[in-house]
């Protein structure tokens, strides 16, 4: 990818558009619920106010405590420049980049959950725990939806992968590719703290995953971890979209458009999700999360006996 | 030139260890000449082994002497030049760290044997891999197994120490064994233990090559902890000094790794399922290592487990080689070996660099139990931070360097499964999921380890006392976290000291073109990850320097009186991990859980067994014992029954030898 003019697009489309999925979340379940809700600029505005504020630390807590955000938000925005965002290549985009998103993803997770430790409560302890449990189990099948994605290009690189779906009709790999949309669907709402693995709206610590791990977090802190986890969002559901739509390589501003439409679609589902199911009891998620692996790993093996894809 | 700096060092650590056994009881005496020594052999072998795999090529030497059955034939080709530096930077830092680690021992306990035993062992690992004829590579294995014997026994008062020693060199005994066979039939194939002869006979035929091959993978296998031949490595790493403790996880189980490397090099083309083997092995031994790690509760039993899952990943790795070398396809070869070779040198590096901070941890607290841990991160600064790297290395997670290698093997089983179609394409794409469960436990546990260690509050009154520890083991452990970071930033430098090794193994004219030109990204990738962490850490302190910032209790639900102990344990947070694999590892559980509306005592103990120890081996051997009972008939401790054995052997000979002769 040459140019500023396209780096300078991904940027903007990275930073500007995530805290607007959350509005756009939160909306949705109003409606269905029949009220009016906060508007979808709502997360901004506490992204805003968070930032002005100032912080309070436990006791306990050190330095690890504070690079747990910093970290966290740092690890994301970069898996964020590596992912095609409505053009042909991420700006970071480079052969086996696949590999190194995940990575990233890991990254930010274990400075989350060593920042959750450093509060020495016991209540952050066990949301770490419950990540640590939720997110192990969601690699493998993560990874074998990239698997699916990745076989027909022949390399574990994003644009690549993009560039060779098949977007004919009836083409009989279109049943695979929706087994890997449906598996990444599912890990989109494991990584994001969703319904039916987590329930970012409960008020109760015991039944917290996500949320009591980061407690204690407070003032510009928490204003990284709350726009991290928009951004994480964006990007999820950004492979989410180029995975169901087809994003011309080089499609100009329709790109751009077209990517952020199908986000938000993505956002209005999840919050369709949230509005009419319940989250799943704690003992089943891990059951939840390995079915999905199965169902990625069924896709996975129906490419390899076709032959070469 | 490198091979006689390389031999050079071997005299030296040779020198130095008699010096340090015969320094007799002025202990400190020892340290200083053996830590010299080791410390100098360690600096010419890495100059020699860098340059040589720079260089590249092949070089070898022969003593005028022979030894009984074979010569005294070494050399230096890129496989073995990588495993020297390996060897040499591990130990060297090793070394330093011991001097600093034995001297707490001044006084109480001899420490000379423990520093000559620890040159003569660097001297055997470096000997096993330069040797280039069977027998020589067999003497210095053996003296290898006896030295690190010795060094793991160090703490013989103690009766687990000693129970786990003999299970060692029961074990090593057993997979010498078979070594003996493997290399018997390679001599029956090609006339001579010479490696020389053994290359130029070339691959034995099909049936006798995978006899070879299985035999490798038992007897070599056992040494690096492939499951279920682990069994002695959980016992033996925990009971030795932590500075051996480092060198044996680091390097010493890798020269498993490098013996079955060599014997593959005699063996030719592999066929399918000799790949197919590697991965299944490298699977089981990663899943279950790293399951096995998250249910310990001894920090340094722990790390050993790790090592078995890590042996797992290096041998996903040669799985990967194998099955591309198989069908010919030269970049997913590649990428397997340089995966697999990249994570040998860096699991040494990590893993140097955790057992030493758990050595350090060990020497402040004197508590291995993580349970009685917590807030060291305090009161141990350096300790914390060289472990958090070693930790966020070993999950392999950038921009460390545990990154890099599982990235290599990754990219190749990716590209594996698209062009290699068929059996070799199903086992390629195992590796993919495998891996991905792997990381993510390995996140789960070093959270766990490096949380419940270093962060929150203390749990008991140890950890109250401790202290950093002194220069001499503050400064290799800085090293060797200096050494991860350079290695997962720089990866295309690294890939330059692995690349003509792993070309070697798969027989591949050079580096295939393309597979790695994506490193200067991953470059790019640390860069811009640290440039926006910096950034971002800057805003943060910018904001808050405006605004008021305080400190108060942790939240605990409005509760005022938390206490260190209802802080998450090690048990309590791995337990939901493990909860889905409760059939895989079998813990069992002794609870009395409180009841009724005033509940009194409460009590809950859960201890998870090793599968492979309790359940296959220990009732084998029992069995084995029973059936060879019955051959005490034969002993009937009557002396004339004795004699009329004698008599009949003599017979039947006799007869033997006419018959033979013929009339």
């Amino acid at each position: 990818m040459s140019g500023v003019l396209p780096v300078a697009t991904h940027l903007a489309l990275l930073l500007l558009v995530p805290p607007l999925l959350l509005g756009v979340i939160g909306k949705t379940k109003a409606w269905v619920a029949g009220r009016r809700g906060p508007p979808v600029w709502q997360t901004y505005a506490d992204i805003d106010k968070l930032l002005r504020k100032g912080a309070v630390y436990g006791r306990p807590t050190t330095w690890v405590f504070r690079s747990g955000p910093v970290v966290g938000l740092a690890s994301t925005v970069v898996a964020g420049l590596i992912v095609p965002l409505g053009a042909g290549a991420g700006p970071l985009s480079f052969s086996g980049d696949v590999v190194a998103f995940a990575a990233l993803l890991g990254l930010g997770r274990f400075f989350t959950m060593a920042a959750a430790l450093d509060t020495a409560s016991s209540f952050e302890g066990m949301g770490a725990s419950r990540e640590a449990a939720f997110g192990a189990l969601t690699e493998p099948a993560f990874f074998l939806a990239l698997a699916i994605v990745c076989l027909p290009a022949g390399t574990a690189t994003f644009a690549a992968a993009w560039a060779a779906l098949p977007w004919t009709v009836w083409n009989p790999a279109i049943p695979v590719q929706l087994i890997a949309a449906v598996v990444l669907g599912i890990v989109l709402l494991a990584e994001n703290a969703r319904i039916p693995i987590d329930d970012p709206a409960t008020h109760l610590e015991l039944t917290m995953v996500h949320e009591v791990m980061v407690l204690d977090h407070s003032g510009p802190d928490l204003a990284f971890i709350v726009y991290g986890g928009a951004v994480k969002l964006f990007v999820m559901a950004a492979l989410l979209v180029h995975l169901l739509v087809p994003v011309p390589a080089d499609g100009g501003w329709w790109g751009a458009v077209a990517l952020v439409a199908g986000v938000l679609g993505v956002a209005v589902l999840v919050g369709l999700v949230e509005a009419t199911s319940a989250r799943l009891r704690l003992a089943r998620v891990p059951g939840f999360l390995i079915g999905a692996a199965g169902l990625a790993a069924v896709g996975v093996a129906v490419l390899v006996a076709r032959g070469r894809p | 030139m490198s091979l006689l700096l390389v031999v050079a060092g071997i005299g030296l650590l040779l020198a130095t260890a008699l010096a340090a056994a015969l320094a007799g009881r002025r202990d400190w005496l020892a340290i200083r000449i053996g830590t010299a020594g080791a410390v100098a052999a360690s600096a010419l072998g890495i100059v020699a082994a860098v340059a040589h795999l720079l260089r590249g090529g092949e070089v070898a030497a022969q003593a005028p002497w022979r030894l009984p059955l074979g010569a005294v034939a070494v050399g230096i080709d890129p496989l073995s030049a990588f495993f020297l530096l390996c060897v040499f930077v591990v130990s060297g830092l090793a070394a330093v760290y011991g001097a600093g680690y034995l001297a707490a021992y001044l006084g109480t306990r001899r420490v000379a044997p423990a520093v000559a035993f620890f040159n003569l062992l660097v001297a055997a690992m470096t000997g096993v891999v330069i040797a280039r004829d069977g027998v020589l590579f067999l003497v210095a294995w053996e003296v290898m197994t006896v030295a690190s014997f010795f060094l793991v026994t160090f703490e013989d008062d103690r009766e687990t120490t000693r129970r786990a020693g003999l299970t060692y060199l029961i074990a090593s005994q057993l997979s010498a064994i078979a070594l003996f066979v493997l290399f018997a039939l390679l001599r029956q194939h090609a006339g001579s233990f010479a490696f020389a002869r053994l290359l130029a006979a070339g691959a034995p035929a099909g049936g006798l090559a995978g006899g070879v091959f299985v035999l490798a993978v038992a007897g070599f296998g056992t040494k690096a902890g492939f499951w279920p031949l682990h069994v002695w490595l959980p016992d033996a790493h925990p009971a030795a000094p932590s500075h051996i403790s480092a060198v044996m996880s680091g390097v010493m189980i890798k020269m498993g790794i490098y013996g079955l490397l060599r014997t593959l090099t005699f063996l030719g083309t592999p066929p399918l399922w000799w790949g197919v083997l590697l991965v299944g092995v490298g699977v089981v031994s990663g899943v279950i290592g790293v399951l096995y790690a998250l249910a310990q509760h001894d920090l340094k039993r722990l790390l050993a487990y790790h090592s078995v899952e890590n042996i797992g990943i290096i041998a996903l790795g040669i799985g990967v080689g194998l099955l591309g070398q198989s069908r010919g396809d030269a970049a997913v070869t590649f990428l397997g070996y340089a995966g697999a070779l990249l994570h040998v040198l860096n699991h040494g590096l990590f893993k140097g660099l955790l057992f030493q901070g758990a050595g350090s941890v060990l020497h402040a607290t004197g508590v291995r139990d993580l349970d009685l841990l917590g807030g060291l991160g305090r009161r141990m600064p350096t300790t914390a931070l060289t472990f958090l790297v070693g930790a966020v290395a070993i999950s392999g997670l950038p921009p460390l360097n545990g990154f890099v290698s599982e990235w290599l093997i990754f990219v190749g089983a990716f590209r594996g499964g698209a062009v290699l179609g068929g059996g070799a394409g199903v086992a390629v794409l195992v590796v993919v999921p495998a891996l991905a469960l792997i990381g993510g436990l390995a996140v789960a546990c070093f959270v766990k380890v490096f949380g419940v260690v270093f962060l929150g509050t203390p749990r008991s009154d140890a950890p109250q006392r401790a202290h950093e520890s002194g220069a001499a083991m503050r400064w290799p452990m800085v090293a060797g976290a200096a050494l991860c970071v350079v290695v997962g930033v720089f990866p295309a430098a690294a890939l330059r000291l692995v690349a003509p090794a792993a070309t070697q193994l798969g027989a591949l004219p050079l580096v295939p073109a393309g597979v790695v030109g994506a490193l200067p990204a991953i470059t790019l990738v640390a860069a811009l990850l640290v440039g926006v962490a910096g950034g971002l850490a800057l805003v943060r302190g910018a904001l808050l320097r405006r605004a008021p910032v305080r400190t108060a209790a942790t939240w605990g639900c409005a509760y005022p009186e938390t206490t260190p102990r209802m802080q998450y344990t090690a048990a309590s947070f791995a337990a939901p991990v493990l909860a889905p694999f409760a059939d895989v590892l079998r813990g069992t559980v002794h609870a009395e859980l409180p009841a009724g509306y005033f509940p009194q005592a409460a009590r809950f103990e859960q201890h998870v067994g090793d599968l492979a120890g309790e359940r296959v081996l220990v009732p084998t051997v029992r069995r084995v014992l029973r059936d060879v009972g019955r051959l005490r008939v034969l002993q009937q401790g009557r002396i004339q029954l004795y004699l009329a054995y004698v008599l009949v052997t003599l017979l039947v000979l006799l007869v033997w030898q006419v018959g033979a002769a013929g009339p």
